[in-house]
C-alpha cells in the first residue's frame, strides 16, 4: 500500500498532535485504507512522540482495527445473542464453507474479508448479515449463496463499465 | 416549524419554546411518522419514505400531508411501520407499493387500508391504533415515547414538545445542590449496569475539589441484544443532552464528552448535529443563556471494545490508551479523565433526567418498586413473537414483558429461559417468570439488570450452548489484566466447549462451579465478576441439561452438533428433491417422488435440509 505521508499528517493536524487522539487518528487512517499500513503507523509514532509498540498495542487492543488489508467487500455476521439463538453460527459456516476462508480472512482473490461482530444491535431482523453498509435480514443458509452473488455479479458488472 | 432567530438569552428560548409549542398545537397537517431507526432502515424504511413524498409531491399536497422522519417506534417487528398524527393509526409492514393508498384513502379519507393492521396473534383481533396494540398497552413510555413525535435532525421539533424546558427551570430556579437532591430522592439508579444511586455519584463528583471536572456520557453500548441507547441517540438526542447540560450544572462540569460506540453511525451523525445545533441556540458553549455557566460537548468514537463500558476502562480508552481497568478507589468521581474528578453515566440514565427535573421527585419515585425507581427500557429478543424495545415500570414481572407485551413464543412453543444482563448476567428459567423486575430482585435470582437486553429462549435454545457463548465472548473481550479472568474464562470455555463436543467428564461440571467461583472473587472490575454469572446461572437452574450432554452425551434441545444427528422420516418424506441441492457434501440422495435417503457418514450437521423442508420430514435426535 501507498501510504500518502500528507494524508497522515492531515489526520494528525486535525486532532492538533495531540497523544490522547491516537484512537481518533488510527480510525482515521482506518477510514482511509480499510487497515492500518505499517508506514502509517511508524510516521504517527513519530509524530506523536509514542513509541511503536504502545500503537501497536492500542491498534490490537481494538477490533476497530486492522492490521491486514481488507478485500473489496466485507461480510459482518452478526454474533449477537439473539442472531445466534436464531442460527448466526450456521450462517458463519455457510460463509466459511462458500468462501473457502475462517473468519478473520480474505479470500486469496481479494474479493471478499469475512468478518464476526459482537453486535449490531437490530436484534429483531437477526440472523443480520452486514455486507460493506448494506443490511440483510432474517438471513437463512440458503441465501448465503445468493447474497455472495449479488456482490460478485456487481463486480463483473462494474467490469463491463470500465 | 423552521425558526430562523437563533438565540442566546433565556427569555428568548423560552419564548421559542412557547412559540412552537403553540404552533405544534395549532398544526392541522395529517403527519405520517416514519420508524427510521437504524432497523427501519435496514427493513426498507428510507424506500418507503421515498416513494410517500414522490406521491404527496405528485399529487400536490404538501400542505395537507407530511412525512416525518423519526427515529425507533421500539415495535421492531413491525418495521417498518408509520404511526398517523394526530390519529395513531398504526401501518406495519409498510412497503412502497402502499404509498398511494396510504397518502389517498387514509390521509385524505380517514380508509383503513386492512391489510397494513397489525394482527394480535391470540385473538386474531386487527389493531387500529398503536395504544390497541398488545405490545404497547402495558408499557409507560416515559423515556422513549417521545421518539414518535420528534425529528430528531430539528431541535425546533424538540421545542415544540417542551424540551429544555427542564433546563430553562434548573437554570431559572435550582442551585446545584437542588438539582442533587432532587435526583437524589427521585431514587434514579445508573441505568447502565451496576445500579448505583445516580444522585449520590453526581454529589461525590460535585464535593471533589479540583479546577477542572468532567462529565461522559456511556454510550458504548456492548452488550449482545441490548440497544435503547442507540435507539434514544439516533431517536432524540436532544434529550440526552439536555439530561447532560443539567448534570453538568449540578455538578459544576464545564467540559463533557459522549463515549459513543464505532458501529453506530446514525446515532453519530444524529447526535453530532443535536450538539451542533444546541450551540447555534446557545445551550451549550461558554456561557450557556447568559448565565455564567458554561460546558462544552465534545464526541469520542469508541474502537470496540466490551471492557471500556466498564469506567475506568472507558476513560483509558478516552485518554488514547488501550481500555484496561484500574484499581478502585480512587473513584472516578476523585480521580477520572486526566486525573480529575470524572462523572459517568450512561446514556438512558441522563434521559431521564429531564423527567425528574420536570415532573419532580416525588412523581418520579412513585414509579416502580421500594429500592428501583422510574422505568427501565429493555430490549424484548430472541425467540419472541414481539421483539422490540419496552419501557415498563420497576417491578413488573417477567410474565407480563414476555407474555403480555411480548405476546409469548413464536410457532407455540414452549419457554425455556430469558437471559437478562448481558454477558455479565444470567439465565433464568420458568419458574422465576413471576418475578418482579428490579435490580435486587434479579441479583438474586442469579442475573442482574445490565443495560437490560432481555434474550428469550424457546426449547430449541440448549443452555449449555448458551453458557458456551457467551464464554467464548468473554474470553475474547476480556482485556487481559487479570490473571482469573484472562485464564479463567478461557479454560471455563475449554471445559463447556468439551463439553457440548460430547468430551465430558465425570467431574467436569464440579470444575467448571469452582473455576466459576474463583473467577468472581479474584478479578478486578466487573467483567471478570460478573464473568461466572452466565455458567453459574445455568448450572443452578439447567443443569440437568449439562448432565444430559456429560453422562448421556445427548443435546435435548439438538443444537450441540457433535450429539445430535439428522434423519429423514420415511412417512413425511414427500420426494420433492428440495433438500438434495442445499446439501454442500451431498449427503443426501433420492428420486423424485421417493423417499430420500441422508448418509450420516457425510452429514455435517449443517442444517440446511432441516431448513429447506417444508414437510417436516427431518428430525434431529
Amino acid at each position: 500500500m501507498n501510504v500518502q505521508t500528507d494524508k497522515v499528517k492531515s489526520f494528525i493536524n486535525k486532532y492538533n498532535c495531540k497523544q490522547s487522539a491516537l484512537i481518533a487518528i488510527l480510525q482515521e487512517i482506518q477510514a482511509e485504507y480499510n487497515y492500518l499500513p505499517k508506514n502509517a503507523l511508524i510516521y504517527v509514532s513519530q509524530q506523536l512522540h509514542i513509541p511503536l509498540i504502545d500503537i501497536i498495542g492500542v491498534a490490537t487492543f481494538y477490533s476497530a482495527f486492522s492490521l491486514e488489508p481488507k478485500g473489496e467487500h466485507t461480510v459482518k455476521v452478526c454474533m449477537g445473542t439473539a442472531c445466534h439463538v436464531r442460527g448466526g453460527p450456521k450462517i458463519l459456516e455457510e460463509f466459511e464453507r462458500r468462501l473457502e476462508i475462517e473468519s478473520g480472512h480474505t479470500t486469496d482473490d481479494k474479493q471478499f474479508s469475512l468478518d464476526t461482530v459482537a453486535c449490531l444491535e437490530c436484534c429483531a431482523i437477526g440472523p443480520v448479515v452486514v455486507v460493506d453498509e448494506n443490511y440483510h435480514a432474517q438471513t437463512s443458509i440458503r441465501n448465503v449463496d445468493t447474497i455472495l452473488k449479488k456482490y460478485r455479479k456487481k463486480e463483473k458488472k462494474n467490469e463491463e463499465h470500465q | 416549524m423552521k425558526n430562523t432567530n437563533k438565540s442566546k438569552s433565556l427569555d428568548q428560548i423560552k419564548k421559542i419554546i412557547k412559540e412552537q409549542k403553540q404552533a405544534r398545537k395549532e398544526d392541522d397537517k395529517i403527519t405520517l411518522t416514519v420508524s427510521s431507526g437504524t432497523c427501519g432502515q435496514a427493513r426498507g424504511s428510507m424506500e418507503v419514505i421515498d416513494s410517500l413524498k414522490e406521491t404527496i409531491e405528485q399529487k400536490q399536497l404538501e400542505d395537507k400531508v407530511r412525512v416525518k422522519v423519526t427515529g425507533c417506534h421500539g415495535f421492531c417487528e413491525a418495521e417498518p411501520n408509520i404511526i398517523f398524527q394526530p390519529d395513531n393509526i398504526f401501518y406495519q409492514h409498510v412497503k412502497p407499493k402502499h404509498s398511494k393508498d396510504i397518502i389517498e384513502k387514509t390521509a385524505l379519507n380517514k380508509e383503513i387500508l386492512d391489510q397494513l393492521l397489525y394482527t394480535d396473534p391470540s385473538t386474531n383481533e386487527k389493531a387500529k391504533k398503536d395504544e390497541d396494540i398488545s405490545f404497547y398497552t402495558k408499557q409507560e413510555r416515559l423515556v422513549l415515547g417521545d421518539n414518535v413525535l420528534i425529528d430528531p435532525t430539528d431541535i425546533n421539533d424538540y421545542f415544540s414538545i417542551g424540551g429544555y424546558n427542564s433546563l430553562l427551570k434548573t437554570l431559572e430556579t435550582l442551585n446545584p445542590e437542588q438539582v442533587i437532591n432532587t435526583v437524589k430522592s427521585s431514587g434514579i439508579r445508573g441505568r447502565g449496569g451496576a445500579g448505583f444511586p445516580t444522585g449520590i455519584k453526581w454529589e461525590f463528583t460535585r464535593k471533589a475539589k479540583s479546577d477542572e471536572k468532567y462529565i461522559i456520557c456511556n454510550a458504548d453500548e456492548g452488550d449482545p441484544g441490548a440497544y435503547m441507547d442507540r435507539s434514544l441517540m439516533e431517536g432524540n438526542p436532544h434529550r440526552v443532552l439536555e439530561g447532560m447540560i443539567i448534570g453538568a450544572y449540578a455538578i459544576g462540569a464545564n467540559q463533557g464528552f459522549i463515549y459513543i460506540r464505532d458501529e453506530y453511525p446514525l446515532a453519530l451523525k444524529n447526535i453530532t448535529l443535536a450538539i451542533q445545533q444546541a450551540k447555534e441556540f446557545g445551550l451549550l458553549g461558554q456561557n450557556i443563556l447568559d448565565t455564567g455557566f458554561g460546558l462544552e460537548i465534545n464526541i469520542v468514537k469508541g474502537a470496540g471494545a466490551f471492557v471500556c463500558g466498564e469506567e475506568t476502562a472507558l476513560i483509558a480508552s478516552v485518554e488514547g490508551k488501550v481500555g484496561e481497568p484500574k484499581q478502585r478507589p480512587p473513584f472516578p468521581a476523585v480521580k477520572g479523565l486526566w486525573k480529575k474528578p470524572t462523572n459517568i453515566n450512561n446514556v438512558e440514565t441522563w434521559g431521564n433526567i429531564p423527567l425528574i427535573i420536570e415532573k419532580g421527585a416525588d412523581w418520579y419515585s412513585q414509579i416502580g418498586t421500594k429500592d428501583s425507581k422510574g422505568t427501565k427500557i429493555f430490549s424484548l429478543v430472541g425467540k419472541i413473537n414481539n421483539t422490540g424495545l419496552v419501557e415498563v415500570p420497576m417491578g413488573i414481572t417477567l410474565r407480563e414483558i414476555i407474555f403480555d407485551i411480548g405476546g409469548g413464543i413464536p410457532e407455540g412453543k414452549k419457554f425455556k429461559a430469558v437471559q437478562t444482563g448481558g454477558p455479565s448476567g444470567g439465565c433464568l428459567p420458568a419458574e422465576k417468570l413471576d418475578l418482579p423486575i428490579d435490580y435486587e430482585s434479579l441479583t438474586e435470582a442469579g442475573s442482574i439488570m445490565g443495560s437490560g437486553g432481555m434474550i428469550v429462549m424457546d426449547e430449541n435454545t440448549c443452555m449449555v450452548d448458551v453458557a458456551k457463548y457467551f464464554l467464548n465472548f468473554l474470553r475474547d473481550e476480556s482485556c487481559g489484566k487479570c490473571l482469573s479472568c484472562r485464564e479463567g474464562t478461557q479454560r471455563m470455555w475449554e471445559i463447556v466447549n468439551k463439553i457440548t463436543e460430547g468430551n465430558g467428564k465425570k467431574g467436569d461440571i464440579e470444575l467448571l462451579e469452582e473455576l466459576a467461583y474463583a473467577v468472581k472473587d479474584a478479578s478486578m472490575c466487573g467483567l471478570g465478576q460478573t464473568a461466572a454469572n452466565p455458567v453459574l446461572s445455568t448450572l443452578r437452574y439447567f443443569r440437568d441439561e449439562y448432565e444430559a450432554h456429560v453422562v448421556d452425551k445427548k443435546c435435548p434441545a439438538g443444537v450441540c452438533k457433535d450429539l445430535i444427528r439428522y434423519i429423514i422420516i420415511e412417512d413425511k418424506c414427500t420426494g420433492c428433491m428440495a433438500c438434495i441441492k442445499p446439501c454442500p457434501e451431498d449427503a443426501i440422495t433420492g428420486e423424485l417422488k421417493k423417499v430420500h435417503t441422508l448418509d450420516e457418514n457425510k452429514c455435517i450437521r449443517c442444517g440446511a435440509c432441516y431448513e429447506a423442508c417444508k414437510f417436516d420430514a427431518i428430525k434431529i435426535e
